[in-house]
């Protein structure tokens, strides 16, 4: 990598994007206290937040150096780890709280929670709950861009385990052949659920198998924003140019279990303790120190983040639930309705 | 337009569909030299490698890459060769195409039609013959159409394209050739089956290939005196309730025959609605539970032939029961 020069106005920025993800995993994973049914818990009856929370704590440089370089209406997919690729698409953190707490007045109605929360309005097509499975949508929907002869590009997240399954391969293939728009983004976290992905992975890993289908890209410390931001820029702008799909390998860390309920005690403390150093909101407010950017600037942007979070937490609680016939809306137009 | 194959018929319908609007691709393998059935045959000239898209052999991503196609504004037409290597796309099928539109809250359609080649391929053995509409029919989200003449396969794969759902559309793997008049312009709604004889002893109800033995089995039957109702579903989902309520009312007697194995297969849901509703005999012919092998012997053994229907008519013809034969003696 190139050292790249900072700018102290664009590493605010990102900054600020990271302390949004950040301050929406904390309040998601503090609602989801005492209830989702996981690795053996059984699901209490008190948790706001019910169903499995893949928090993306110390993941939040990818999605924010990714998504400083995508306008509005290019398009994203994502994965079950997903709030911060739609926090920083742009979507709405108060729709998003109000999607994990089951509300009418997120996203989805109530109809996708946390593993599948979409804004197709800021062209974010949804988390989604099946590893490697936006890879094909993602390929399909940079399709049509090319069909339709515009100039959007399509980002498609997804993480270290998604390299070992079938879409991965079919994917890159197919954006490689048809010479598609998109770029594909490993958000490498090192662990499949509970397993270090490096022991299941054989080969050079991700980008190699990448570049074998001809899919050429970087390889970029995930946790340097500063450094996703400027590989996603220049990765962007050859697609942007017409020269086919790029590969952005964007090592990181899980700083958190599978779920929020997840100890993760089958990970080395020291392990955990050393990635926690390597904290992308830390790396990024040591260098905006050093370029003269006062602390106190830096609390005001986390405290504006965590003011935007609880506002969105508070407006969560007061929501209105979904109405039980929504239960029959939104399948399908013909054959549709209860048919028992 | 006269009489074409029910290859032509359905090459024809998506002509149209494709004339008509440019928002209709069709992807797969082979799609580029007119399809292992010639039933793109001519496509790709009239339309060119961007709208007739020739794919590699990756299922998943045909399946995946139509999703994403139709969440962003088209109309894909996905050709899987086979229902059988269709089962490499059970995920973008069922987990992405079938639930998209609701877990996403509705802000995303997914119009798209997957053609799935449906049943019993003769000397092709156990992974090129099965008929596997049940599990779709089973999914919430999707539409699964079986068309049994070259006149649906027209009037059906327009309505499939133009319906806005995720469509399984199932031809049958040997009706390919089969031919007959094709009314251009005729469209069928889904949902509606077709009388295909009328008859007041038993209804029959069947569909896809399965129809053209159902009718040669009545032929027979009326030679013993028996004079069956042959109900065509033609959609499987949504299934024509009201029509199979209405014949079985009239007649009281109720079998319902398909090429696929017989437990758990959608002759069960036709016939328990029928017994739930209405009380009368019901009876189902489907396949052994076997998967189809590949010398004839054991390939026959799997078939659903017009005399194991006309067997099975003339067993529940017998049973006491409010139907008109039983009224009669």
């Amino acid at each position: 990598m190139a050292a790249t020069v900072s700018n102290p106005q664009r590493l605010l920025a990102l900054y600020r994007t990271m302390a949004r993800i950040r301050a929406f995993e904390n309040a998601a994973e503090e609602a989801s206290k005492g209830g989702v049914a996981a690795f053996g818990a059984a699901l209490g009856t008190q948790a706001l937040v019910r169903g499995p929370l893949h928090l993306s704590t110390g993941q939040e440089a990818v999605p924010a150096g990714v998504c400083a370089n995508l306008d509005r209406t290019d398009l994203i997919t994502s994965t079950h780890r997903g709030h911060g690729h739609t926090i920083a698409k742009g979507a709405d953190a108060t729709a998003m709280m109000c999607e994990l707490f089951g509300r009418a007045t997120g996203f989805n109605g109530g109809k996708g929670g946390s593993m599948h929360i979409a804004d197709f309005s800021v062209g974010m097509l949804g988390a989604n709950g099946v590893v490697a499975a936006g890879i094909p949508i993602a390929a399909g929907a940079a399709h049509a861009i090319k069909l339709r002869g515009a100039r959007e590009i399509v980002a498609c997240f997804f993480g270290d385990g998604a390299v070992n399954r079938g879409p991965f391969l079919e994917g890159l293939n197919w954006a490689q052949i048809y010479h598609l728009p998109v770029l594909f983004v490993c958000e490498d976290n090192r662990y499949s659920a509970t397993t270090p992905t490096e022991a299941m992975t054989g080969g050079e890993g991700a980008a190699a198998r990448a570049h074998a289908v001809g899919v050429h890209g970087r390889v970029v410390d995930g946790n340097d924003v500063e450094a996703v931001d400027a590989a996603a820029a220049a990765l962007i702008e050859e697609v942007r140019a017409g020269r086919g799909p790029r590969f952005l390998h964007a090592v990181t860390y899980r700083v958190k279990g599978h779920v929020s309920v997840d100890p993760a005690a089958y990970r080395n403390p020291d392990e955990v303790s050393r990635a926690v150093e390597e904290d992308p909101l830390r790396n990024a407010a040591e260098k905006l120190a050093a370029l003269g950017v006062g602390a106190l600037e830096l609390e005001r942007v986390r405290a504006e983040a965590e003011r935007e979070i609880a506002a969105a937490v508070a407006a969560a609680h007061a929501a209105p639930w979904p109405q039980t016939a929504s239960a029959y809306g939104e399948i399908q137009d013909t054959g549709a309705g209860r048919w028992y | 337009m006269g009489r074409l194959t029910y290859a032509q018929a359905a090459c024809t319908a998506l002509a149209e569909a494709m004339r008509a609007d440019p928002r209709v691709v069709a992807l797969g393998e082979d799609v580029g030299r007119g399809g292992i059935f010639a039933q793109y045959r001519g496509l790709a000239q009239e339309f060119g490698p961007q709208r007739v898209i020739d794919t590699p052999i990756s299922e998943a991503t045909i399946m995946g890459a139509a999703v994403g196609m139709a969440l962003n504004g088209l109309k894909p037409v996905v050709e899987m060769r086979v229902v059988d290597f269709a089962l490499c796309s059970m995920d973008e099928v069922v987990n992405q195409a079938a639930k998209a539109r609701y877990m996403f809250g509705g802000q995303g359609r997914v119009p798209l039609v997957a053609r799935m080649p449906n049943g019993l391929w003769s000397a092709s053995a156990a992974q090129h013959s099965q008929s596997l509409e049940a599990w779709f029919a089973h999914m919430p989200g999707l539409v699964v159409v079986t068309p049994a003449t070259p006149a649906d396969n027209y009037a059906l794969l327009h309505a499939a394209i133009e319906s806005g759902d995720p469509v399984i559309y199932m031809e049958h793997k040997e009706l390919w050739g089969s031919e007959g008049e094709v009314p251009v312009g005729r469209r069928v709604a889904l949902g509606t089956a077709e009388l295909r004889r009328t008859g007041g002893d038993a209804t029959l109800v069947t569909w896809s290939r399965t129809v053209h033995t159902a009718l040669e089995a009545a032929e027979a039957a009326a030679k013993r005196g028996l004079a069956i109702e042959v109900v065509d579903l033609r959609t499987i989902w949504p299934w024509d309730r009201d029509a199979v309520l209405a014949s079985a009312a009239k007649t009281g007697r109720l079998l319902v025959a398909h090429e696929a194995v017989q437990a758990g297969g959608f002759g069960a849901e036709v016939a328990a609605t029928v017994a739930e509703e209405l009380g009368v005999p019901v009876k189902r012919i489907g396949a052994p539970r076997i998967p189809v092998g590949y010398s004839k012997p054991l390939e026959d053994e799997a078939r659903i032939t017009a005399d194991r229907i006309l067997a099975a008519l003339v067993a529940l013809c017998d049973r006491p029961g409010p139907g008109r034969s039983a009224a009669r003696r």
